[in-house]
């Protein structure tokens, strides 16, 4: 259950970012803005001829004192950022990579439509379900 | 059967075995036809542990159904505990069944007043005059409409009509008690067909349909468990909430009536037209791009045409196949016409009930042929076909994440069967099950739109390649044509135009000198390129190859000391001539030593005086200044594609450098981050 998710276009800027609405929500959109550097470090750090052989989950990009991000990049060089609690020991790889797995599904789905210029702002309403999905529901 | 515990009221709940009966099997049929159905509010679908919800949609309509006022109803709503808890489990919906058939029988909306034995409620389900009791097989008659919907509940209620015979009794004595709200709509349900135009077209104001086209809308088979059975009915109800005063959903649970969502014939009609006017076969698709022109002339904002591709594209793939089409021309539609758009695609939209109500073979009918002669925009969908057929073999990109997306779907398919239904996610989970089949077409699709345009590009012959100035047979003088003036940009405003015709080759002597000059002169001119200069060029080229390497300022001999290590064999000289240059280079050879390289071609002009004056000095001066400037041409082509070369051979070894850099990698021990 993600605390935060963000999906950020080629040029590191957001198309989509939704957190769980608590007091301080800015820190979570710091935190994803950070891990970027993280994000390029990580799909340099293989080379630019590798792409290809690149896996698109990056699996851990750093973990702080309450929460832990997790990053997975398309081939499109399109990434997606989520935010999980450091406390939630029950979340194995697998389900992270699952997760990420839909999110890159409702990505292409918003891509179909041909409606949707990419570049903007993601307004599907699938996609916010999906999405909501995925978060802590906090009650 | 088991004793729903505890509504809302917190007292256990007696049922009968008749009430228990009929009350399962209305839920199962609201329950059931939210797997098709249009979805309450998110809360309103959240998931009992153990138990299926019924869809709010449904069951609103099967509570208007029930002739209450919209009070009655709202009480209803509450004391049941709907609307506490948000959805209509079975305990919530068997208690306000119970307070339905209470109300019904003219006894006050109360916890208590259910429990006493109570008659069924009665549900408005026919077209027929005189009130039927939902039961009862008898009445159900005379409509075709009701017809596969009531046979079923002939069949499942036959077992309870002798438990309710008793009540029958006292149902027509309370029905008028039930009606005065309901005499209006009552009144009304007559003139239903004439009704049903009239609204029809004030709504749509578009084709007026009557209402008997409407009969073979309903599918035969009630194999859609309940949905497709339960729209006439919900339709007669929300027909008649549409004349009555309230004309908006009452609360936010209500769905909208259903008539705006169903397509009428003749829209039917409409809307393949104009599908074969996008796309000649209508079992084909509709691409992207070509979809999005077609709505954007609807005037509709970007964003609500975006919402509307969601919901019709069922399958998510990019294209709208004749069901999907409809489906979004009439939520294009409606929407024009001032109806809010749904939270999810209606059932009566949905592509498996479109496909169901109007089969295919309706669809391509003789009229294809007619529209495939004088079709303008076919070109387009043929390039879609030719496109499609090409990507599936170049579907690189897509594939990945279909596999992907086949594997997620699967398994969110098993996942969904096992949890309960949530109607958002079913109705994306339900295309979803078909788009696993589909998931090809998603693919072919997803790069159609830009394999077309590139089969467009492609169609028209493209403009061919500067040929590779490698080459230098004789023929390829003219290349230097084209290679001459993109790489001179610079070109002088009294630069020689082409010559239409060969020049006459200057004499020997001339030659050589301007040979010297040309070669000695290190800047490019914009030349003519006259063939018999080329191959002087060449001439040219080659002694300084035989022969001992003269200055390195010479530019142009350097590049073609270098080129001519790759061009000897490309070089295809007549022996001849380079015999008789070679001895020149020779003699020119302290000459050129001697002059320092001058600059353009009026520095040429200066170089030639010193040499014999044999030749006239004026005319010749001019031949000469001419054919230097040619030369100058040449010695610039002769850089430009040394530069070329020098370009490509750098690129090699930038590859090379990559993929040793590759292998290096490779070797090195993966850092485990």
């Amino acid at each position: 259950m993600a605390v935060c998710v963000a999906v950020i276009a080629k040029e590191n800027y957001p198309l989509y970012i939704r957190s769980v609405p608590t007091e301080n929500e800015l820190k979570f959109h710091y935190m994803v803005h950070t891990s970027l550097d993280v994000v390029d470090e990580k799909i340099s750090a293989l080379g630019k001829a590798l792409v290809d052989q690149r896996e698109l989950y990056l699996g851990l990009l750093y973990p702080t004192e309450d929460h832990k991000v997790y990053g997975y990049v398309t081939n499109s060089k399109v990434k997606f950022v989520m935010v999980v609690d450091a406390s939630n020991t029950a979340l194995r790889d697998n389900e992270i990579r699952s997760m990420f797995r839909k999110l890159h599904n409702s990505y292409t789905d918003v891509m179909c439509n041909p409606f949707y210029n990419p570049g903007d702002r993601i307004q599907s309403r699938a996609f916010d379900s999906m999405v909501t999905s995925m978060m802590i529901q906090v009650c | 059967m088991e004793v729903a515990g505890g509504g809302g009221s917190g007292s256990p709940l007696l049922l009968s075995d008749a009430e228990q009966q009929c009350y399962s099997e209305l839920f199962a049929r609201c329950a059931g036809a939210a797997g098709g159905g249009p979805s309450g509010p998110p809360e309103a679908a959240r998931a009992v542990p153990g138990a299926a919800t019924a869809a709010a949609g449904p069951v609103a309509d099967l509570f208007r159904a029930s002739q209450l006022p919209a009070e009655t109803l709202h009480q209803i709503t509450e004391l049941c505990g709907a609307k506490r808890v948000g959805y209509f489990g079975p305990t919530q919906f068997y208690v306000a069944l119970k307070l339905i058939a209470a109300a019904q029988s003219g006894l006050p909306v109360r916890i208590e007043s259910i429990k006493c034995e109570l008659p069924l409620p009665r549900f408005m389900m026919s077209k027929n005059d005189g009130e039927v009791r939902f039961g009862n097989p008898a009445e159900l008659h005379g409509t075709k409409a009701q017809i596969p919907y009531l046979t079923t509940e002939k069949n499942s209620f036959k077992r309870t009509d002798d438990g309710d015979k008793q009540q029958e009794t006292q149902s027509p004595t309370m029905s008028p008690l039930a009606s005065p709200p309901s005499s209006p709509p009552h009144y009304q349900r007559v003139p239903l067909s004439h009704g049903y135009s009239k609204l029809w077209s004030s709504a749509e104001q578009m084709h007026p349909a009557p209402y008997e086209a409407r009969q073979p809308l309903v599918p035969p088979e009630g194999t859609s468990s309940g949905g497709p059975g339960t729209k006439p009915p919900r339709l007669q109800a929300s027909l008649i909430r549409s004349f009555s005063v309230e004309r908006e959903p009452q609360d936010s649970n209500s769905n909208y009536p259903d008539e705006p969502w169903r397509i009428t014939e003749e829209q039917r009609e409409y809307y393949v037209n104009q599908f074969r006017s996008l796309q000649p076969d209508p079992s084909s698709f509709i691409s992207g791009s070509v979809a999005k022109n077609f709505f954007t002339k609807s005037k509709l904002s970007i964003p609500e045409l975006s919402y509307i591709w969601e919901l019709s594209d069922a399958d998510c793939d990019g294209a709208l196949t004749l069901p999907e089409f409809c489906a979004a021309f009439h939520l294009i539609v409606a929407r024009k016409n001032g109806y809010p758009l749904p939270e999810a695609l209606p059932p009566t939209l949905q592509p498996e009930y479109l496909q169901a109500a109007f089969p295919k073979s309706k669809w391509e009918c003789a009229a294809f042929d007619s529209y495939s002669e004088s079709m303008p925009a076919s070109q387009q969908p043929r390039d879609l076909h030719r496109s499609e057929t090409s990507v599936k073999d170049m579907a690189d990109f897509p594939v990945p994440i279909q596999d992907v997306t086949l594997d997620d779907k699967q398994a969110s398919k098993n996942i969904k069967d096992e949890a309960s239904p949530k109607d958002v996610s079913e109705d994306s989970a339900t295309p979803k099950d078909s788009s696993s089949l589909k998931a090809r077409p998603r693919s072919r699709s997803y790069s159609s739109t830009s394999i077309e345009e590139a089969m467009k590009r492609s169609e028209d012959p493209p403009t061919p390649p500067p040929r590779p100035q490698k080459t230098h047979s004789r023929a390829s003088s003219l290349d230097l044509n084209k290679v001459f003036q993109p790489s001179a940009p610079a070109a002088k405003s009294g630069s020689l135009p082409q010559p239409p015709a060969l020049p006459p080759r200057p004499c020997p002597s001339q030659v050589s000198q301007h040979s010297v000059n040309s070669e000695s002169s290190a800047q490019p001119k914009p030349p003519a390129q006259p063939y018999g200069d080329f191959r002087l060029q060449e001439q040219s080229e080659q002694t300084s190859e035989a022969e001992v390497h003269p200055q390195s300022s010479r530019g142009p001999s350097q590049a073609a000391e270098s080129s001519p290590a790759k061009k000897d064999i490309p070089y295809s000289q007549p022996p001849s001539k380079p015999i008789r240059r070679k001895f020149r280079p020779e003699n020119q050879a302290p000459e050129n030593q001697e002059l320092p390289p001058t600059v353009g071609g009026p520095a040429s002009a200066p170089t030639m005086k010193p040499h014999p004056a044999v030749q006239k000095q004026s005319s010749k001066q001019k031949k000469a200044i001419q054919t230097a400037i040619r030369k100058n041409k040449e010695a610039n082509a002769v850089l430009a594609r040394l530069n070329s070369e020098l370009q490509q051979q750098l690129k090699e070894v930038h590859q090379e450098r990559i993929a040793l850099e590759n292998q290096l990698e490779q070797l090195r021990p993966v850092t485990v981050l």
